[in-house]
């Protein structure tokens, strides 16, 4: 299978002051790849760096040493514009990630801005209409409203269409999910795994909660202190941890047909 | 049969403003008697934190008390003078951690001043010129006790007596719920409200601080709790029994091991086959369910049953009369709990 996105020794360290400086290191020679098709996920704790690890892979910081390299060639030596098609994030709180101001259509409508010469709008519609569909959202229902008119998950699978619209081949998901009410998130995830399926698109899912990750992930990365302690086909790590911290994690999750000891 | 600690008779709680009026608690009954944990649990917007709120007598600028009966050990909070409400009851009886309390601890002062604050306004005690001019002596004992016996209580709760002379921004999110906690369990409150405490936290400190809230109940410091959490999962770890609520109503109310194995209403059958649960022994890729639809805007509820237009067993009942909450008439396999759904009661 071919690799969409490499990442190479990534070490993120920052510094804070002139004289005494002092050093923080976020992520520690982190080295994974995606492959087409793939959900790969980082999990860890908070402060463990997964979302530094995904913005470098955004390019929204340059990683002090090693290299992300997506489809073949650095990160970094790609067009902007390009680059951004052919990646794109999905965040957190989709309530912050809309203008109120504006109908959400414009979300969609701007993304082809990143074509030099995209399709006209005619097209454009088009294509919005039909991609909608695809991802189990009724067009009427949403297009022309406003953001504060619609519910959380509707504006996350609405952002999700985002990626489609344009083909891109990556979807960096960080805790796309943690906002969302269960009965909500289940439909995200097997969003996200339908098209995973169906559009062969590669997801790096970042996630706190252990659960979500055994449900979507083919690969998972556990991370601590900004290292990967532990990493490897899904089932392998969250059926048979073998790192003590990882045994430790997975413990401290509440299960449904468990109960902790007091 | 024990005593009930709580008891909820059908409470109203609406927010007015000039939205119109949200129906944000609708006629809901429920206890927790003492000695048991007892969760409740439902999507956001449901109106569990609401029930939180009313149950305290904290009430924000937009809600209000309508109707119904709220007694706290035997006294309705909406009938008594409020005096004796803040200084008697708060805390001493009954005891309400808000969402993200842990935020709200004073950031420009210690730990210690912070608990000082807290213990003046709940023993009513405003220290007062003439105490001051008979001798600061006095009160600085009075002060010191107050320290001590809140250092000792925070070492109850597993963290380091120096934590009192912290700052709010040098302490971790996990020891500041707990210090929180701690603040609210000072005077041994009967019972203990805690809205949603491990929603901002990792799982690890989830864990600590869910067993701290459990050694407190085994030491007797509080007798039982309300459990609020949108985490189905987090509940079944630590309740007894479970309340679901759906839309500012109680939709169903029985023991957890009840509730996660043999759930009888519809939404909460729902809610269970859409949880993400963790499991070492096996992978399980799809088979989770969303629900379709949206929760109800409460502004306008639906008539009838709140759930109707979600329900895959909707009947032509179900649109226009609402169900009660009671004992399914139909013989379930050990489920004592009670439902508020037609399905159950031909």
């Amino acid at each position: 299978m071919d690799k969409i996105l490499q990442c190479e020794n990534l070490t993120k360290i920052y510094t804070s002051g002139l004289i005494r400086t002092t050093c923080c290191i976020a992520v520690k020679n982190v080295t994974f790849d995606v492959e087409k098709g793939e959900i790969v996920t980082l999990a860890g704790e908070s402060g463990s760096g997964k979302t530094t690890v995904a913005k470098m892979i955004l390019r929204l910081i340059k990683p002090t040493s090693g290299n992300v390299i997506f489809d073949g060639e650095n990160a970094f030596s790609y067009n902007r514009r390009e680059y951004y098609r052919r990646i794109q994030a999905i965040v957190q709180d989709p309530y912050s990630a809309y203008n109120p101001f504006y109908k959400v259509d414009r979300v969609l409508e701007e993304v082809f801005n990143l074509y030099k010469n995209g399709p006209s709008r005619a097209e454009r519609k088009e294509i919005i209409h039909s991609t909608l569909k695809r991802i189990g959202i009724n067009p009427e229902e949403i297009l022309g409203r406003y953001p504060h008119q619609l519910s959380g998950g509707q504006l996350q699978r609405f952002l999700i269409a985002r990626p489609l619209l344009i083909n891109s081949e990556l979807m960096v998901a960080d805790e796309a999910t943690s906002m969302l009410d269960a009965s909500t998130r289940a439909g995200i995830l097997n969003l996200l795994l339908y098209l995973k399926e169906k559009e062969k698109i590669s997801v790096l899912f970042i996630t706190h909660d252990i659960a979500q990750a055994q449900y979507i992930s083919d690969r998972v990365l556990i991370m601590q202190h900004g290292e990967v302690v532990e990493q490897g086909p899904a089932d392998e790590v969250f059926l048979h941890p073998s790192q003590p911290y990882t045994k430790e994690l997975f413990d401290s999750v509440p299960q449904l047909n468990k109960k902790w000891e007091f | 049969m024990a005593e009930h600690l709580l008891e909820i008779e059908d409470l109203k709680g609406y927010y007015r403003g000039i939205f119109g009026v949200v129906r944000a608690v609708d006629d809901v009954s429920f206890t927790v008697d003492s000695g048991e944990v007892v969760g409740l649990v439902g999507e956001s917007g449901c109106g569990k934190s609401t029930l939180a709120q009313l149950c305290s007598g904290s009430l924000t600028p937009l809600l209000h008390y309508e109707s119904g009966k709220l007694l706290v050990g035997g006294s309705d909070i909406y009938k008594i003078d409020p005096e004796v409400l803040r200084t008697e009851i708060k805390c001493k009886l009954m005891s309400y951690i808000p969402q993200a309390s842990m935020d709200s601890l004073n950031p420009v002062k210690r730990i210690r001043d912070f608990i000082m604050d807290v213990v003046t306004e709940r023993t009513g005690k405003k220290t007062s010129t003439m105490d001051v001019l008979r001798g600061r002596n006095r009160k600085k004992t009075a002060k010191q006790e107050v320290l001590k016996m809140a250092g000792d209580h925070l070492e109850r709760l597993g963290l380091d007596r120096s934590v009192l002379d912290r700052y709010p921004h040098e302490l971790s999110g996990g020891m500041k719920q707990r210090v929180v906690i701690g603040i609210s369990t000072l005077w041994n409150p009967k019972l203990l409200i805690i809205d949603e405490p491990t929603s901002a936290l990792d799982v690890t400190t989830q864990r600590l601080v869910i067993k701290t809230l459990m050694n407190l109940k085994k030491e007797g410091v509080i007798e039982s709790m309300l459990f609020i959490s949108h985490d189905i999962t987090v509940l079944g770890e630590l309740c007894d029994r479970c309340g679901v609520m759906y839309g500012g109503k109680i939709v169903e109310v029985g023991s957890m091991n009840g509730i996660l194995e043999n759930p009888l209403h519809p939404y909460t059958q729902a809610l269970i086959s859409s949880v993400v649960s963790y499991n070492p022994r096996r992978m399980g890729k799809g088979g989770l369910k969303s629900i379709p639809g949206t929760p109800p805007d409460l502004r306008h509820p639906p008539h009838g049953c709140r759930f109707h237009p979600r329900c895959p067993f909707v009947m032509d009942i179900c649109k226009t009369t609402e169900p009660p909450l009671r004992a399914p008439s139909l013989k379930t396999a050990e489920n004592s709990g009670v439902v508020a759904c037609w399905l159950w009661y031909r």
